[in-house]
């Protein structure tokens, strides 16, 4: 059996003010893929991302995490295996320092002290930014605060990774680490996002959301240089693409 | 509060994350003996002035072995300091009588007096902050005592203060741009700018308690280390203890000046 | 209205720090009961936004002046009584530790002033009574008014009252209240104001993030009392309004004609202003009957308004050996520091 698989069925969402954000959506993402979760705002990416760790709990349809179903009993199984990084890392990261803040989530799984502080290490260790374990985290750049937020969520071993807009508010460089840090895990992936270029280096394959509903799912390639199809959904063909693709 | 504030926040937060050995001596050690001096400082009599002065050796020893930038505290006091003058300055007019041998009337000693005990407790509250930051008084009071909702609320006040203050300041500016230079808001606007900036407050809230529940929060949040009290805390602790109650039984300046108009007669 | 430390006695600031104290640890025990997890960083960030929420001003219509809110009333109707009581004492405590606003020995009777009687008594009271469950925009803005000028006009007292238990004052207890209400009740209404400005608009926008909507269905029995309240407000306020057209504490440009700046904002010029005459007739301390040094031979003691007469000898030595520890406190700061250049260095990098 494994975590890494994540399977929704049929998942449909209704905001208290009527606002039908998911209307039936399905997919299954299997163990260690990376796959983009695209489509214009208001297309329901923030609904569906935060069922896939129970924050909002399931109406109608399913959310599988392995061979679990997400319900009110399971959800700390499905905290603990999937591992959100949220878009805003001011957000994230609430703590006084950095260390504190990556050890938060070991700590409340109820690790030991010597045990949280090997977490605490190898997780900075792994995003390159041990050198600021003692700083607030308000004192970072943007790009350090992305790859502390992803450390958080590292230090809790998650099966699956999922990420809110991880390339937003970032420099070039720093993206660009961004990206061969996102190339260098091998959990599976599910990444939202209006960053196609970087979908293109990281995402194999891509999930197209347009009004609640899955409007597209295949290949990367395939899907981003279909040009009426992006421009259907509020999308734009990558510029990357047009240059591999001279016609 | 003013933008100024702001910066001055910034700047006190950067000198308190500072690593001399003064910021390494225990947060718990810091406040109480800080809480014991301005209490001492505040049992003084009203016209005592002399007996007052070799408190100043606690902040100066504060802030030069935590190499605090003098300019930055004076510049705090200086702001503080209207407060002190308007209490003071009522003194000689309210009381005449010529107080001692030297016939100083009494109400320019208890201004006097009033001045240096504004200028010791605020400098040294200064100086603790300034010497300890933030993070560390806060974890400090935990271990002192200080209920453990309270300590977590002064920090996450402490955290978001530079986020929702930039956000403030961002839409402010953007109304700024719109309305007459220099004049304050008008109620018209006052009431949604603040209220927007209110409910953006609340939206983040929810986030952030999002982002605590996605890494297991139920409620309490626990603490990594606690750090022990070493030999050199419990040595601040005992030898400024000591310090204080002789100056305090003892006028200590009064004995130097005794001394040395003898050597001199 | 902070208090600072200069004027409150160590029994006085003890005594404050002890109740202030009980009542943070009662406050946390409610809020730890409530289960409502998302309680913590809600109570955070809007301590962080009271904080900013006090540098935005507004002109308080037809006076040409400017105030803002200072959020103890605000912060009760969204989070209730318990939490908002932490997020109050929250803010006044970095006030404290940052802009040396009220001292950290004044900290246990500001928190008491500006937090208990708002979150405990004006809202309870006031508020919830004029409000009632679901009232209508004329009822919130009088709920606000009301509850703000309860608050603050409480607060005020406990000022007084707190100053006069430092053993301080000669000032009788009815010519300070004369003082310090009227002014009071200007902060009070520009506090009501901002408040309801504020609550009118989330009512609109998105009226499910008020704490106060949950609870509908308000008793009324305590109208006799709001009118009394109400009646003695508006006595005091017309005794005291020459007073508070002078020195309207809280509105900038009385302090802007007084000390020529636009920049200060804070609510205290006046309140400093009357508390400093009463600061001029007093001591800080009762005497003890106590003189340190070796002034003390032969002094009468214990008499509480006698002032111990110093011998010219002792005096002279006074200020030679004041002078001379403050010159030496200035060189130990030097040396410790490691030498002047050291010292401009750090002065740069900190500007």
């Amino acid at each position: 059996m494994s975590h890494h698989i994540v399977e929704v069925k049929e998942l449909a969402h209704a905001y208290p003010d009527g606002t039908e954000a998911l209307k039936g959506v399905s997919f299954r993402i299997g163990h260690g893929e990376a796959v983009a979760l695209v489509g214009a705002n208001g297309a329901g990416k923030s609904t569906l991302l935060m069922h896939l760790n129970g924050y909002l709990p399931t109406e109608r349809g399913e959310v599988r995490i392995g061979d679990t179903t997400v319900t009110r009993e399971t959800v700390a199984l499905a905290r603990r295996a999937v591992g959100m990084v949220f878009q805003d890392p001011d957000d994230q990261l609430f703590m006084p320092t950095v260390a504190e803040d990556v050890a938060f989530g070991p700590l409340n799984a109820g690790l030991p002290g010597d045990q949280v502080e090997r977490r605490v290490a190898a997780a900075l260790e792994r995003v390159g930014m041990s050198h600021v374990r003692g700083r607030p985290p308000y004192r970072l750049s943007a790009g350090e605060k992305r790859a502390v937020a992803i450390a958080t969520v590292l230090a809790m071993e998650p099966d699956i990774l999922v990420m809110d807009e991880p390339s937003a508010n970032l420099d070039p460089r720093a993206r660009r680490r961004l990206i061969n840090l996102l190339l260098s895990f091998e959990h599976t992936r599910i990444i939202a996002t209006h960053d196609l270029e970087m979908v293109v280096e990281v995402c194999p394959r891509v999930i197209v959301l347009d009004g609640g509903r899955v409007v597209a799912d295949g290949p990367t390639f395939e899907l981003l240089d279909d040009e009426a199809l992006m421009l259907a959904h509020g999308l734009e063909r990558p510029h990357i693409l047009r240059h591999s693709h001279p016609h | 509060m003013g933008v100024a504030d702001w910066i001055d926040l910034g700047q006190m937060d950067e000198l308190g994350r500072m690593d001399t050995p003064v910021h390494r001596i225990d947060a718990r050690a810091k406040a109480s003996v800080t809480l014991a001096f301005i209490v001492v400082v505040m049992s003084f009599p009203r016209y005592e002035v002399s007996a007052l002065v070799p408190f100043l050796f606690y902040p100066v020893a504060l802030v030069s072995l935590g190499r605090i930038p003098c300019r930055h505290i004076a510049r705090k006091i200086l702001v503080a300091a209207p407060f002190a003058l308007a209490v003071g300055a009522f003194n000689p007019f309210f009381d005449r009588q010529p107080h001692g041998a030297l016939g100083v009337p009494g109400g320019w000693l208890s201004f006097a007096s009033i001045l240096l005990r504004f200028l010791l407790t605020v400098w040294a509250a200064l100086a603790l902050v300034a010497c300890t930051g933030m993070n560390r008084l806060g974890a400090g009071l935990g271990r002192l005592g200080v209920p453990r909702v309270f300590v977590v609320q002064l920090l996450f006040l402490y955290r978001y203060l530079f986020v929702v203050s930039d956000e403030g300041g961002k839409m402010l500016r953007s109304v700024e741009m719109r309305s007459e230079k220099g004049r304050p808001l008008r109620l018209r606007a006052y009431g949604p700018l603040l209220g927007t900036l209110l409910l953006r407050s609340m939206d983040r809230a929810e986030r952030v308690y999002r982002a605590m529940a996605a890494r297991g929060f139920e409620g309490e949040i626990r603490e990594l280390e606690r750090p022990s009290f070493h030999f050199e805390d419990t040595l601040f602790v005992v030898g400024w203890l000591t310090f204080f109650i002789a100056a305090r039984v003892w006028n200590l300046a009064d004995g130097l000046g005794l001394l040395l108009t003898r050597i001199l007669a | 209205m902070h208090m600072a430390d200069a004027l409150i006695s160590p029994a006085v600031g003890g005594t404050m720090w002890a109740v202030s104290g009980g009542l943070i640890a009662v406050c946390a025990r409610k809020v730890k009961q409530t289960m409502r997890d998302n309680l913590v960083p809600m109570m955070g960030v809007l301590g962080a936004f009271i904080f900013a929420a006090q540098m935005i001003n507004f002109s308080i219509p037809g006076t040409g002046s400017s105030g803002h809110l200072g959020g103890g009333l605000l912060l009760t109707v969204l989070l209730g009584p318990y939490a908002a009581f932490l997020v109050i004492a929250s803010v006044l405590t970095v006030q404290a530790f940052f802009f040396a606003d009220g001292g950290l020995l004044a900290l246990g009777c500001n928190i008491f002033n500006l937090g208990f009687f708002p979150a405990f008594v004006a809202y309870p009271l006031v508020y919830r009574m004029v409000a009632g469950g679901r009232g209508g925009a004329f009822r919130n803005w009088a709920a606000a008014l009301g509850a703000a000028v309860a608050g603050l006009l409480l607060g005020a007292l406990g000022v007084v009252l707190e100053t006069l238990a430092s053993g301080i004052s000669e000032l009788p207890f009815v010519t300070f209240a004369a003082m310090m209400l009227p002014i009071h009740l200007a902060i009070g209404l520009v506090e009501g104001l901002a408040t309801a400005v504020v609550v009118s608009f989330v009512t609109r926008a998105r009226p499910e993030a008020l704490y106060a909507v949950q609870e509908a269905g308000m008793r009324r029995g305590l109208w006799p009392v709001l009118a009394g309240l109400a009646a003695a407000a508006a006595l005091l306020g017309g005794a005291g309004s020459w007073f508070a057209s002078t020195h309207p504490d809280g509105l900038e440009w009385s302090i802007a004609k007084v000390t020529g700046k636009e920049e200060l904002s804070g609510s205290d010029a006046g309140v400093r202003g009357e508390l400093a005459k009463i600061q001029g007739k007093t001591a800080v301390l009762p005497d003890y009957g106590f003189k340190p040094g070796e002034a003390e031979a032969g002094e009468p003691e214990a008499e509480a308004e006698s002032w111990p007469a110093v011998s010219a000898g002792t005096s002279l030595s006074g200020i030679v050996g004041g002078l001379m520890t403050l010159v030496l406190a200035c060189l130990a700061g030097v040396v410790l520091k490691g030498g002047f250049a050291g010292r401009t260095e750090e002065g740069r990098s900190g500007a």
